[in-house]
């Protein structure tokens, strides 16, 4: 039911402090601004570094040797450590919790490709097969490196999409030969990668025949395992695990950080969310904050419109009106000045983030606001409206109508 | 209608107590024409403010409608003031932004009584008073008179048993002061106690009865 009368009071209230209900509306209006923006973009910076983990499978360990720093068993330090075929076979057989592991080849330099006329650039690695999940490429057509490639030392390749586009034109990729430094690969499958073009640049050849082909012997350049379900502080077990086998099987100090260095993309990524969760506690109490500043305005203005109408209230007394309707007159006002600004900056707020949705770059892409927040930031502007007028409804109520009717 | 037995009343300052009412005993019966005479300082604002349950009294006892009014919860207060009592005061205080019928209406609106019904008694009330065609004037566009006038429909309004008036014609001149008067004859003559507070001898003749407040006691009544 709609009480006419009230609001009646409500507007009557209002148009007579057009001004400073206006000034004070756009205070809390501003506050309510502030939250939804900032969220929004808190959102969008997560969106941003979530985007950017996609490129390879979150939890996996990147492997790379480098050289001793310590001396181990009459070994002097200085040495370089180099991975070989022996390190994949142990670490795939020793840890049966790895996901998904796969060596990389690289061969040395840029290769001139060649197909008919056209010749380019590209790096060509050779890998495993587990190299694909790792990696998060996805099949656009054909198919990845498989064991039996491996098996076989087939002369195959998987090349990305920028490879194919720029080679091939509109041209079918896959079957046709292409040269790479010398050497004729079949072109087996095309892939795309969420990590940018540069990925996408990338050939990649069976492991095994790259090994052969460039006089690599049973060399690999670096090792890569992902650990599939593992939760993070199982990750961090295995790479402790993984060190000191490679530590043994190469004899090095397991206490050797610098002999292979170990990055660890799980770790990486929760210390990011975990400072996320920072940013995004922090946005809460900045826009909490910049609300409470509009709710004290909106507090302190109904105080002035109390003292203003201390005649008026102390009238209405006299006539009858309870305390409880006196305090209801006041609170109803507050709620609504609150509620109407609050409203109009959510939308403002909105407005902004649906402006900005289209935004990417690194980092920072596709700011969002969700519908919990828009809920949380109503409740928190209906309990703050409350608030706001709690204190001077309770002065409206106190008023003695004996010395409110005498004042002027 | 109205007793008052042995009613004191202290006002603290800071540095002393001032005893305002020393011992007041009156009985009015239902229907009476009554007015309230006395300086300013002998208590008749006071006494005036206990009647009207706007002020709380020290000791004794005030019965209104045969109801004791002592320690009542603001809430009750403002029920018996709204459904027994009707003001109406030297300034007259309405409200300057509703009009002439809107404040007549709003005691009805602190009894929840319909919308329609508010504005169609407030029209009667006052045509009552005279003033039907200005229902939909604001204060300030009337003369203090006509003022005085609709702050009595809205006294009337909520049909109370005892009108309460401070100095009702304190600020009216003699014309317009004999036209009030008038009204509250005729609002007594409908059986409505009505109590006037003045210090105008010529007001106090129109009543039934004096009561002479002098340094907070009873001198004649």
């Amino acid at each position: 039911m709609i009480d006419v009368d009230k609001w009646q009071e409500i507007f009557t209230s209002i148009r007579r402090h057009k001004l400073r209900t206006a000034l004070t509306a756009f205070g809390v209006a501003w506050g309510i601004f502030m939250l939804v923006a900032l969220l929004g973009m808190g959102q969008g910076l997560q969106n941003g570094i979530e985007h950017d983990f996609r490129d390879d499978a979150i939890n996996s360990l990147w492997i790379r040797a480098g050289k001793t720093s310590m001396p181990y068993k009459g070994l002097k330090e200085g040495r370089n450590i180099q991975f070989d075929n022996s390190d994949y076979d142990l670490l795939r057989d020793q840890f049966p919790e790895i996901d998904e592991i796969s060596g990389r080849f690289y061969v040395s330099g840029s290769q001139t490709v060649t197909y008919k006329d056209k010749n380019m650039s590209f790096s060509t690695r050779g890998v495993h097969p587990g190299h694909q999940t790792i990696e998060n490429s996805v099949m656009l057509e054909g198919r990845y490196i498989l064991d039996k490639d491996l098996d076989a030392f087939s002369k195959v390749a998987v090349i990305g999409k920028i490879v194919r586009d720029d080679l091939f034109g509109k041209e079918e990729s896959l079957g046709k030969q292409i040269n790479i430094g010398g050497t004729i690969y079949k072109v087996v499958g095309v892939f795309k990668d969420s990590g940018g073009d540069d990925e996408m640049r990338n050939i990649f050849i069976p492991v095994t025949t790259a090994q052969k082909v460039y006089s690599g012997g049973t060399q690999l350049h670096q090792l890569m395992v992902s650990g599939g379900n593992l939760g993070l502080r199982e990750m961090q077990v295995l790479e402790s695990k993984i060190h000191n086998t490679l530590a043994r099987n190469k004899n090095f100090d397991p206490s050797d950080e610098r002999a292979v260095r170990i990055f660890n993309l799980a770790e990486e990524f929760q210390q990011i969310m975990g400072l996320m969760g920072a940013i995004r506690g922090l946005t809460w109490l900045v826009g909490i904050f910049s609300i409470l500043a509009g709710v004290i305005g909106i507090s302190n203005i109904m105080l002035i419109i109390v003292k203003d109408r201390t005649k008026e209230i102390g009238i209405r007394k006299a006539i009858g009106a309870t305390p409880g309707s006196i305090v209801n007159m006041i609170m109803q006002e507050s709620i609504f000045i609150t509620s109407v600004a609050g409203y109009i900056g959510l939308l403002l707020g909105i407005g902004l983030i649906y402006a900005a949705s289209g935004v990417e770059s690194e980092y920072f892409r596709n700011p969002q606001v969700n519908l919990g927040m828009v809920i949380i930031a109503l409740l928190v502007l209906i309990i703050t409206g409350t608030l706001a007028g709690l204190i001077p409804a309770i002065q409206a109520a106190r008023i003695n109508p004996v010395e409110a009717i005498k004042s002027d | 209608m109205i007793q008052l037995k042995a009613i004191h009343k202290s006002y603290q300052t800071d540095y002393n107590s001032l005893h305002v009412l020393k011992g007041i005993d009156i009985d009015i019966k239902e229907g009476d024409f009554v007015s309230i005479m006395g300086s300013s300082g002998s208590g008749k604002s006071t006494m005036l403010n206990i009647l009207g349950i706007l002020d709380k009294y020290d000791e004794g006892e005030y019965f209104l409608d045969g109801h004791l009014i002592k320690n009542l919860s603001q809430k009750q207060e403002a029920h018996y003031r709204n459904h027994l009592l009707g003001f109406v005061f030297q300034s007259f205080n309405l409200l300057a932004f509703k009009t002439a019928k809107e404040n007549v209406a709003l005691p009805l609106y602190y009894q929840k009584v319909d919308r329609k019904e508010r504005q169609e008694l407030a029209l009667e009330y006052l045509d009552q008073v005279g003033l039907l065609d200005w229902a939909d004037h604001y204060p300030n566009q009337m003369s203090g008179g006509q003022q005085q006038r609709v702050a009595i429909a809205r006294s009337l309004i909520s049909k109370p048993k005892v009108i309460l008036a401070d100095e009702p014609t304190g600020a009216l001149d003699s014309k317009t002061s004999e036209d009030v008067m008038n009204i509250f004859k005729k609002v007594n003559k409908q059986g409505i106690t009505v109590l006037i507070v003045t210090h105008e001898d010529e007001i106090s003749r129109m009543t039934n009865r004096v009561i002479r407040l002098r340094d907070g006691i009873i001198e004649s009544s």
